[in-house]
């Protein structure tokens, strides 16, 4: 009798819910479904979502074709501003949604601002794109705002590569036979905070050596009594290569742990020695703290090497005016570093953090493909 | 497998036996074999006996057991380096309806052969009192720790040729000491020597923390040059290549532009936009620097 109510709950609330979806589809779906009929070029807001439509299929041929602007540029440029002209994070990300807000309009030209969200293997990035649209005839057309990836003229830039290669013992050696030594790494500061009715355990790790280290924290929460509430690691809120005398801030989130219950936190870094590259090297400029309501450290990533730079990870730390860390924020460039060519980033941070923060500081981690490191 | 398994039930059974009668004949302890009390491993050995008829001797000790069959009036002889294994032995002649029974130590020889060493750590910093510390265990040429008092010399020759040696005696086979790392950077040469016998590790000295760190900035155009005077420890050993200098360019008290780049021939260099009035700090780990303001150098 339970069995036959269970299955009569499940059909009627999947009737009701594919009835939900039918009638009330949110954008994504109206996308997959059938674009085409729901959005077309006898209005504005419907080429912009016509051509965004067909970006997020990837289908490049009918999102170039609907253009204006097509004669500006090629149609390798086109999707080479969408999905990077050298492997990174957008080579392999999808348009997952989209949403415009109109701007302004009037008869025969509109405006709009795109916020296009790409899902990618670390998480979601935003691209923000103000979109002209214009009367063409009848039809409406997107005047695609072309970013071209700036291409370095053919030179030499002289590296001198610094790397380290490691040597470990081996299993035939005696047990008197030394192995090498692991870095020593030594945590330079730790601050937890009470934060959506969980902790998190903010600070940072130096690599006191004078060989490269794979870096990771762990931390225990312990109860008055001793006893462990729970344990956790730093996972990607770290840079988990430091070279000697390198500092990396790490973050770790508990989201089940109140601060209150906490009467002492056990902060276990470990360290093992790795072969590594001491390149290449990326300068961080032009940073600033963006006010509400989107609160965020921007800036500039510009690699001051000879190599592309794939992946680049970007860890920032906020300091209060006292120098006490108050929060650690990290992301990615959706683009790959090209030689001495600045490439944005942003990093968030909560807004109620504003007024608290007085510095900070960026770091970065890179992967370059064909490299170690 | 079966035939495993037969083998280690008769060796059991002979095993018990052994024991059983080595409870039973407790009373005749010694009284028909003479062993010395004390045997160095791997030495020849002669036991006379005084039996009868045909025996047979057992020596068994937790590491080895010996059979040996014996004839009537002869003296049992043990070959050099069959009893190889230092620890406490029990010895049992069997005969027809007697057994004699006979306890004795095999010692390490006191030819040491070999020695194992542990030196710790692999890499220190340089001018670190008593921050090498060697510890030697001293053996036989059967593997058998040498708990004789054995003298032992530790020699640490560092990359400038200088060398420091310290003797010990072993206490319970092991013996060890400590020594300073030099204040000189360099891969040192530790040795420990027991008779002939030595063995070497290597210890690397490496600098200290940076002394002194100081950068100079040129202006070109819209950008800084910075590059730092080479980076030395307060011994005056170039900091190891590859070591973190970071720059940091405020303005107003907050961080505009930050990058870390690692020393190379002993500097760093690199470049930053240019802008009036902002403060340009260099640091490694925890050590700061000095302060370039752009358009006034202090």
């Amino acid at each position: 009798m339970r069995g036959w109510l269970l299955a009569l709950t499940i059909v009627v609330v999947t009737a009701v819910l594919i009835a939900a979806g039918t009638l009330w589809p949110i954008q994504t779906a109206i996308a997959m479904a059938s674009p085409r009929s729901t959005s077309n070029s006898s209005s504005p807001q419907g080429a912009a979502q016509a051509l965004l439509q067909e970006v997020r299929r990837r289908n490049w041929n009918a999102a170039y074709a609907a253009l204006a602007n097509k004669s500006e540029f090629p149609e390798t440029d086109f999707i080479r501003d969408l999905t990077g002209s050298y492997t990174s994070l957008r080579s392999y990300a999808s348009l997952e949604g989209f949403d415009l807000s109109p701007l302004r309009s009037s008869a025969d030209e509109a405006k709009f601002r795109a916020n296009l969200n790409w899902s990618s293997v670390v998480g979601t990035f935003q691209d923000v794109r103000e979109l002209r649209v214009v009367k063409e005839g009848d039809r409406w057309q997107v005047v695609w705002p072309i970013n071209r990836e700036p291409k370095i003229p053919p030179q030499v830039i002289p590296v001198n590569y610094l790397r380290w290669d490691v040597i470990y013992r081996g299993a035939e050696d005696d047990w008197g036979a030394q192995d090498v030594e692991s870095p020593h790494v030594r945590i330079v500061a730790m601050h937890p905070v009470d934060r959506g009715g969980g902790t998190i355990i903010l600070g940072e790790l130096l690599n006191e050596d004078v060989v490269p280290a794979f870096v990771t924290v762990k931390a225990t929460l312990l109860a008055k009594d001793g006893s462990a509430i729970a344990t956790e690691d730093s996972f990607e809120n770290i840079s988990h290569v430091l070279l000697p005398k390198q500092v990396t801030p790490f973050r770790i989130d508990f989201q089940k742990a109140r601060l209150s219950q906490v009467d002492n936190v056990r902060i276990e870094p470990s360290s093992t020695l790795v072969a590594a590259s001491a390149d290449p090297v990326i300068g961080i400029e032009s940073q600033k703290l963006n006010p509400l309501p989107t609160t965020s450290l921007s800036g500039q990533l510009v690699n001051q090497s000879g190599q592309v730079v794939n992946i680049t990870h970007i860890l920032g730390t906020f300091y209060d005016n006292r120098g006490q860390i108050i929060w650690v924020s990290d992301g990615y460039a959706d683009r790959a570093l090209l030689p001495q060519t600045p490439v944005a980033f942003s990093l968030p941070y909560p807004a109620d953090l504003a007024d608290k923060i007085n510095n900070y500081r960026v770091v970065t981690s890179t992967f370059s493909v064909g490299r170690f490191q | 497998m079966k035939h495993r398994i037969t083998l280690a039930l008769a060796g059991l059974m002979l095993m018990g036996m052994i024991m059983a009668s080595a409870v039973q004949l407790a009373a005749a302890d010694g009284e028909g074999l003479r062993i010395p009390k004390v045997v160095e491993a791997g030495s020849a050995l002669s036991i006379p006996t005084s039996a009868a008829g045909k025996a047979v001797l057992y020596i068994v000790s937790p590491a080895q057991v010996l059979r040996r069959n014996v004839e009537p009036g002869e003296a049992i002889v043990i070959e050099p380096g069959a009893l190889h294994n230092a620890g406490h032995y029990l010895a049992l002649l069997i005969s027809q309806g007697a057994t004699d029974k006979a306890e004795f130590n095999v010692v390490a020889a006191r030819q040491p052969a070999s020695v194992n060493f542990l030196a710790k750590p692999s890499r220190l910093p340089v001018s670190r009192p008593d921050g090498i510390s060697g510890v030697a265990y001293v053996f036989d040429v059967f593997r058998n720790l040498v708990l004789e008092p054995t003298p032992v010399s530790f020699q640490l020759s560092d990359s400038a040729g200088v060398t420091q040696t310290r003797s010990v005696a072993t206490h319970n086979g092991v013996g060890w000491s400590k020594m300073n790392s030099a204040p000189k950077a360099g891969a040192a040469q530790f040795q420990v020597s027991v008779g002939s016998v030595a063995e070497k590790r290597v210890v690397q000295q490496v600098p200290g923390d940076p002394c002194n760190l100081k950068m100079s900035g040129q202006r070109s155009g819209q950008r800084m040059i910075l590059e730092t005077a080479p980076v030395r420890d307060c011994s005056g050993n170039a900091v190891s290549d590859g070591t973190i200098i970071t720059f940091t360019q405020t303005y107003n008290g907050r961080s505009e532009a930050t990058v870390d780049v690692p020393l190379k021939r002993d500097v760093a260099r690199t470049e930053m936009p240019a802008r009036d009035g902002a403060v340009i700090s260099v640091a490694t780990g925890v050590v700061l620097g000095n302060e370039i303001r752009v358009g006034a150098q202090r």
